[in-house]
């Protein structure tokens, strides 16, 4: 095994590990806003993808532009869900959440089969393919997408939420609901805000990975569970936890496929975030979420 | 309540009470196909073949002037579905034979109510372990993954490489067909050095391949169904990998061309004759039923949509056709009957060969089916 | 009103329930219908268990197929590979489930959230691989052939008709365990966690330990489908225990109704008869699954059979023009 099998795994491993990344932190905007875990997350992600292909086949636009519409399609579809299937709950308990979250993103997946078909739609990647050589192994020029467009990401929300009087009343409003209230911030707007944002995240996302993936209707469940994974690992909630908790999966996934077994591969996020659950269930940033009784 | 849940069972129930006896003017035949669920690309043209083929046969007077029903199921790919399935045709339609299932791992686990209801079935499934050991009433018609195994290790001894490496799919296609290949390789003076697999729904096999590259391989060969196998042809050409990669029959489709695009050149694949109609010569027995098949399909669901699936389905139909047929000749229009008649089946032209069953070969084909196609300029051409 | 209150006892709707459908096979003869109901009885054996879980400790397994599943291989496997007789083929998947649904529920349980939900998840998916990947033991992708017919102490189950009554029996000894578990000081208490965690916590009741042992029943429940499962089709694969089947499992839960045990064996007739009479249905199965959970979780909390049932009784009460009363304590049972 040289040195350039392992410097590949980890590049591959990033690259991976940035997506997962990018749909943790759409997770933990919902998740901050409203303490929901959005399990429909996975399928912005493949929304994302599918409105870019629709609008740059049917529409005919330019990649900017389909990846533009798309993004705001899939914020679109993000405040429905949370003004369709949120909202009217009486008694919202976790458990009520978690299974309208659920149904939501089954019954997304469903309707995506009936329009789009089962077969996959591939895209053009952005910038070509033809491969940058780097130290003996190669970086796909979309993986240098994929790694920007989360920085961008990560900068953006970081600028929004500490510099914005609309970003620090939405972690206000996480933070204290009750309290944001009474000093006039109006609270129920702000979820409808985060979801706006989440779905705008999952879609970027899905844009970015489409190239590499091409988009079928059924990519968001194991996108979404492994983006969850990440959100976990890193910390719940926790902007830049999320970002470490992915790039580790990402790496510890390529490594244990190019160095153990490919077959287990999908099992070593699941068996870290069994690991970090039993014990470390705040994550590795997060702090005190998991209080024990 | 609980009368409730009775009343919701009942009411079930009597909703299909309505299937009639049959009558003794028509020849009743079962399908059951994965028509939806994650097997539907396979299961849809098969059953869109079906419908298509008994509407064909009846508008031309049916079976000795008595007309064909078909009594079509879809299985979902789910095990449990379609033993109910079986079981509805078997006990309440009264079908005499049964064509489908789509998936091997489908049809094993209907194998066990088909033996002890005793009715023959015309599975459209590629496994190998579906015909062998020969099971009395089960009969399949795809060319074998042992087939398309064999003729993709001849093509590689022909050219004289010796070590493969092998990246299959975690499912029961890709499974099967890793079977094969780390079976067959030492017949073919091969070694398998790197044997990777990957997930039905991964997004990048960078990592299996840049193992396959830091060995000694002088070829892949990946088995897998979309979209897995154009993602590989792509990971293959972004990581500098130049050893040919060989696919297997699953992707027989020009799918696999738009998917990986400028990544499919030069790659290779057995597949069937269908796809490559035009390159055969006219001398070919098979190419008047494949032209016929392709240009019916195509003309009801619409151009390039025919593939070897629905071919599968194809060959099963008229090989059911043919035993009740040949049955009614003998007077035995029995299940017994027609599975007799089904394993006395010579010579048929079929869409994946020319079947010759026996009591010992219950498929019926050999490899000669298979041609070795190669993808030139974005499209096929048959490989020499 | 005497009548009343002998419908409203629950151990005199069991007897009615289970007069019922033991008489059923003298209306219902042929073999398909029995095998739907096998398949029904299988299902609502794990449903009462995720129903418990659910509906009486506020807890969600996202992960269930796979105590299903796990159920159904290691009596396949030790049938297939090593001849185990069915009986000691359960014994065995009783055992391991158990202490693997310990080993899950022990440090999650005690955690507030739903850190169960999320576990579960996890260990589902990594059984699910494993089923895949131990392919020399369960068969890989292809699946188990192999698996013994059913054989209790020498008498063996191969039509439908016998595993009707054997399928159905089991059901009935689970159901008949879960009205006591819930009638009981432990489903006292579980209702009481269910209200109040904090309350109950400072009344004295342990809490986690409650909640681990029924998580621990219902995976076992589980376990004991898998188990007449394997032995019922003789064959199985891993494509029956996915993720997706887990939230199967929820959506009959939740259609039936959250903490109500006729409930449960409502949402599982319902959801697993539906695609087999509705042949229209299996395009849009996914869709429609998506709908009654999103659905009924909004508009019917209580479930589709307790919302039926509310309708009616807010009909009735409307027609008498009279406020409806309601009982708390008996809809429980």
């Amino acid at each position: 095994m040289g040195l350039e099998q392992i410097l590949q795994f980890v590049i591959t491993g990033i690259t991976v590990g940035s997506t997962y990344a990018l749909i943790g932190i759409g997770f933990n905007i919902i998740f901050n806003a409203t303490e929901i875990i959005n399990f429909a997350q996975g399928e912005f992600v493949m929304l994302g993808g599918m409105f870019t292909v629709f609008g740059m086949q049917v529409l005919r636009l330019p990649v900017p532009f389909a990846a533009l519409l798309s993004i705001i399609l899939v914020a679109f579809v993000g405040l429905l869900l949370n003004m369709l299937a949120i909202r009217p709950i009486r008694n919202p308990s976790p458990i009520t959440l978690i299974i309208i979250t659920i149904g939501a993103s089954i019954f997304i997946r469903g309707a995506s089969s009936l329009i789009w078909g089962k077969d996959p739609y591939p895209i053009a990647a952005f910038s070509g393919e033809d491969p940058i050589p780097f130290f003996g192994a190669v970086i796909q020029p979309q993986s240098l997408w994929v790694m920007g467009v989360v920085f961008a990401v990560v900068v953006a929300l970081r600028q929004f939420l500490n510099r914005t009087i609309t970003g620090k009343a939405m972690l206000a409003s996480a933070f204290q609901p009750r309290a944001a209230r009474l000093v006039g911030i109006d609270t129920p707007y702000m979820v409808l805000l985060s979801f706006a944002l989440s779905g705008a995240v999952g879609a970027a996302a899905g844009i970015i990975i489409a190239p590499m993936s091409m988009v079928t209707y059924d990519m968001g469940v194991m996108m979404g569970l492994k983006g969850f994974c990440a959100a976990i690992v890193g910390g719940l909630g926790h902007p830049f936890g999320v970002v470490l908790g992915g790039l580790i999966l990402g790496v510890m996934e390529s490594l244990g496929a190019g160095l153990i077994s490919s077959g287990y591969k999908d099992a070593i996020a699941f068996v870290i975030l069994l690991l970090m659950l039993f014990f470390r269930p705040q994550g590795i940033l997060g702090k005190g979420r998991g209080e024990r009784v | 309540m609980k009368r409730l849940v009775v009343v919701a069972m009942v009411m079930g129930m009597v909703l299909t009470f309505a299937s009639t006896a049959p009558a003794a003017d028509e020849y009743r035949i079962g399908a059951i196909y994965a028509s939806t669920g994650p097997a539907s690309a396979l299961g849809l043209p098969e059953k869109n073949t079906t419908e298509m083929l008994v509407e064909e046969l009846n508008a031309a007077g049916g079976i000795n002037g008595k007309q064909v029903k078909l009594f079509m199921y879809d299985t979902e790919a789910d095990p449990t579905k379609a033993n109910n399935a079986v079981k509805k045709l078997i006990s309440l339609d009264e079908v005499d034979v049964i064509i489908g299932p789509t998936t091997s791992g489908v049809t094993m686990a209907i194998i066990p109510p088909i033996e002890k209801a005793k009715i023959p079935l015309i599975s459209c499934a590629a496994s190998v372990k579906i015909v062998q050991p020969v099971k009395k009433w089960v009969f399949k018609t795809p060319q074998t993954d042992t087939m398309a195994v064999e003729k993709i290790y001849a093509t590689l001894q022909s050219k004289g490489i010796r070590k493969v490496s092998i990246i299959t799919v975690s499912d029961g296609y890709g499974d099967s067909g890793r079977v094969e290949l780390q079976r067959l390789a030492p017949d073919y003076g091969l070694t398998v050095v790197a044997d990777e697999r990957y997930g039905g729904n991964d997004t990048d096999m960078s990592a299996q391949l840049t193992k396959i590259k830091g060995t000694d391989a002088e070829a892949i060969v990946c088995w897998g169904t979309f979209p897995g196998p154009a993602v590989i042809a792509k990971n293959r050409k972004q990581l500098g990998l130049t050893i040919p990669l060989y696919n297997s029959h699953g992707i027989a489709s020009p799918k696999y061309i738009e998917l990986a695009g400028d990544a499919a050149e030069g790659t290779f694949l057995p597949a069937g004759r269908l796809i490559v109609i035009d390159s055969l010569p006219d001398s070919d027995p098979q190419k008047s039923v494949l032209s016929a098949y392709k240009a019916a399909y195509e003309g009801k669901f619409g151009k390039n949509s025919v593939s070897t699936f629905g071919g599968h389905a194809y060959d099963a139909f008229k090989i059911a056709v043919m035993a009740i047929e040949n049955a009614a000749k003998a007077g035995d229009v029995t299940r017994a009957g027609i599975r007799d008649e089904i394993e006395k089946i010579t010579g048929f032209v079929g869409t994946g060969g020319i079947f010759n069953y026996s009591a010992e070969d219950h498929n019926g084909l050999t490899k000669e089916g298979f041609g070795m196609v190669e993808i030139k300029n974005g499209g096929w051409s048959l490989a020499q | 009103m005497k009548l009343l209150r002998f419908i409203l006892d629950p151990y005199a709707r069991f007897a009615l329930f289970a007069l019922l459908i033991m008489g059923l096979p003298l209306v219902v003869t042929n073999e398909y219908y029995l095998g739907v109901l096998v398949v029904i009885a299988i299902h609502s054996i794990i449903v009462l268990g995720l129903d418990l879980l659910m509906g009486y400790t506020g807890q969600i397994s996202l992960g269930h197929a796979s105590f299903y599943g796990l159920g159904a291989y290691i009596t396949g496997v030790l049938s297939a590979h090593w001849q185990w007789p069915p009986l000691a083929g359960l014994a065995a998947a009783l055992l391991i489930v158990a202490a693997i649904a310990w080993i899950i529920g022990v440090p999650t349980l005690k955690l507030h959230g739903h850190y169960l939900a999320m576990a579960t998840l996890g260990f589902g998916i990594i059984v699910f691989i494993f089923f895949n990947e131990l392919g020399s033991l369960t068969g890989g992708p292809s699946g188990l052939t192999g698996i013994e017919e059913m054989n209790i102490f020498g008498v063996t189950f191969d039509s439908d008709r016998e595993w009707y009554f054997l399928s159905v029996s089991f059901l009935l000894a689970v159901l008949l365990l879960s009205i006591n578990v819930v009638r009981s000081r432990v489903g006292r208490a579980l209702r009481a966690i269910h209200g109040s965690e904090t309350a109950s916590g400072v009344l004295g009741v342990n809490i986690a330990r409650y909640k681990v042992g029924i998580f621990v029943l219902s995976a076992l429940y589980a376990a004991l489908a898998g188990w007449l499962y394997a032995h019922y089709i003789t064959f199985i694969s891993p494509s029956s225990f996915t993720f997706m089947f887990s939230v199967k499992l929820v959506t009959m839960v939740v259609a039936g109704s959250l903490g109500s045990l006729w409930g449960a064996i409502f949402g599982a007739a319902l959801l697993t008869s539906l695609p087999e009479f509705l042949f229209v249905f299996n395009n849009y199965e996914t869709l429609v699954f998506g709908f009654i959970l999103i659905v009924v979780m909004i508009f019917m909390p209580r479930g589709l059979l307790r919302g039926i049932e509310d309708m009616f009784k807010w009909l009735w009460h409307a027609a008498r023009k009279a406020p409806p009363t309601s009982r708390p304590g008996e809809e429980r049972s």
